[in-house]
């Protein structure tokens, strides 16, 4: 049943994707889905790497206290990922340019075509209509392929709480925030206003506007209006974007490419399945005895 | 006179202003220092002194752009605004909301085809530029947060300061 389930929604995913790319070849992907998504612009030119913004998400999020406090920067000597116990991280990059370092902060991207949505074969996440992508951990088998099919390495996975949720992320701040019209925690904290909120065919327009009467600060470039089929998020740098960071092989179409991988991985899924269950199980029951458990360095290796 | 009581007014709605003292020769009259309290309940207010500011850089709408009696000097909005008169606003609150993202203004933002200033910045990224922007261009001033904000206890405990063995609000209540 649940693999019928699962064929049947990497099957839609496939039609939406060929649909939109015969209908709107010139802006592959970017289907008139979310009409009033919502969505934050990033300019990194502005972003001072205060981690501000990773303090409110940490409060808003109700997320474990950090290793150390966000006063800290030598965090930033090694660029980190979002994990579970982080929705948000800010790295820095070209520290030894003149013009350096740049900050860009990291989260999820909340596609318009998230592939960990298409991944999801208990249905797990939502792409809501004001543009947040969030994630049921009622339903959530943890499996892992949403960490698999991210084109952005964003989901977190969870070692702490095995049972219930496994897998977090940024959610846009949708339940506490979004929902209401609120802009979210990370935005309204940003002193420099590096972070700007606003229905996501606003902030196109206001990027390319920025990039149009500052060509000498901008590259004629807004990260993630095409890139995946488009993204919520979306950026502004005034450096190459493969140098802070993005990955420059991501195409502008959509979940396509991500669906044939992982078409490609579905009997691999299948047949790891009941040894990532029995996996589980264990670890619940390790859980339950009481002993927690300290494998986290051991669990995140591919 | 009416200007002199706007710029009192705008100064107040800044801060609450210290000392009065005239000294740009082309100003009325203009605060020595001027007390920021707008840093919610993480930091604690400071006082921006205004009187170094003034000596260092003598031209007003530097900081206040086309505000103070000056024209407007950036050539991207001389474009337009050449003739236009200068405004009596001093204060930055007085055109930069302090909630640039309420439901209300993206609402109108976004109901507004026509607008051209969709982009106008709001009162913290505004003022927190114009400072850290200048400071880092002259490679003078404070860039770091707590150069110039002081935290109060609950900012301490926002950023878990380890230092002070904190922890975040939220921890607390568990
Ligand atoms: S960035 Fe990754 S986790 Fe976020 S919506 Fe896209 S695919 Fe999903
Ligand atoms: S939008 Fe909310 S959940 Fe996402 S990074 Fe910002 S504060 Fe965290
Ligand atoms: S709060 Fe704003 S300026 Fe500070 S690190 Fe985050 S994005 Fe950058």
């Amino acid at each position: 049943m649940k693999r019928r389930n699962f064929l049947k929604a990497c099957l839609i995913g496939g039609t939406t994707i060929a649909m939109g790319k015969t209908n709107k070849g010139w802006a592959s992907g970017s289907f008139e889905g979310y009409p009033e998504s919502m969505g934050v612009l990033v300019d990194t030119t502005r972003c001072i790497g205060c981690r501000s913004c990773e303090a409110a998400c940490n409060k808003e999020q109700k997320l474990p206290e950090p290793d150390t406090s966000f006063d800290d920067k030598s965090v930033f000597e090694e660029p980190r990922r979002p994990t579970a116990k982080a929705y948000t991280v800010v790295n820095q990059y070209e520290k030894e340019k003149p013009g350096g370092p740049v900050y860009r902060k990291v989260q999820c991207n909340h596609c318009n075509e998230p592939a960990c949505l298409t991944s999801c074969f208990v249905n797990a996440y939502t792409k809501t209509k004001e543009g947040a992508v969030i994630y049921n951990s009622k339903v959530c088998v943890g499996c892992r392929n949403c960490m698999i099919a991210c084109p952005f390495n964003v989901p977190g996975y969870d070692y702490e709480s095995v049972t219930n949720p496994v897998i977090k992320k940024c959610i846009l701040c949708y339940d506490t925030r979004l929902k209401v019209g609120k802009p979210p925690a990370c935005v309204d904290i940003c002193p420099q206003e590096a972070l700007t909120f606003g229905h996501r065919a606003d902030l196109i327009k206001i990027a390319h506007e920025r990039i149009r009467s500052n060509p000498d600060r901008y590259l004629d470039h807004v990260y993630g209006e095409k890139e995946v089929g488009g993204t919520s998020w979306l950026y502004l740098s005034g450096t190459e974007f493969d140098k802070i960071g993005f990955d420059p092989s991501l195409s502008n179409d959509p979940i396509i490419s991500n669906v044939k991988d992982f078409l490609g991985m579905v009997p691999m899924v299948l047949s790891i399945w009941p040894a990532l269950f029995s996996g589980i199980h264990l670890l619940s029951k390790h859980e339950s005895g009481g002993e927690g458990h300290d494998t986290e360095s051991k669990e995140e290796e591919p | 006179m009416s200007s002199y009581k706007h710029l009192i007014v705008a100064a107040l709605s800044l801060g609450a202003i210290s000392v009065f003292t005239p000294l740009a020769a082309q100003c009325a009259a203009v605060p020595d220092s001027v007390t920021l309290n707008q840093n919610g309940t993480l930091y604690k207010p400071f006082d921006f002194n205004h009187a170094k500011h003034i000596q260092q850089l003598k031209e007003c709408a530097g900081c206040h752009h086309h505000t103070t009696g000056t024209l407007v000097l950036d050539p991207d909005c001389a474009r337009c605004h050449q003739n236009s008169s200068p405004t009596a606003v001093v204060s930055c609150k007085g055109c930069h909301s302090a909630q640039p993202f309420s439901p209300e203004t993206l609402a109108e933002k976004h109901a507004d085809k026509q607008r051209y200033h969709k982009d106008k910045m709001g009162l913290k990224g505004a003022m927190h530029q114009n400072c850290i922007g200048c400071h880092q261009k002259e490679g003078a001033g404070p860039v770091g947060c707590q150069e110039c904000h002081t935290r109060t206890e609950a900012g301490e405990a926002f950023n878990s300061s380890s230092r002070l063995g904190a922890k975040p609000a939220h921890a607390k209540k568990h």
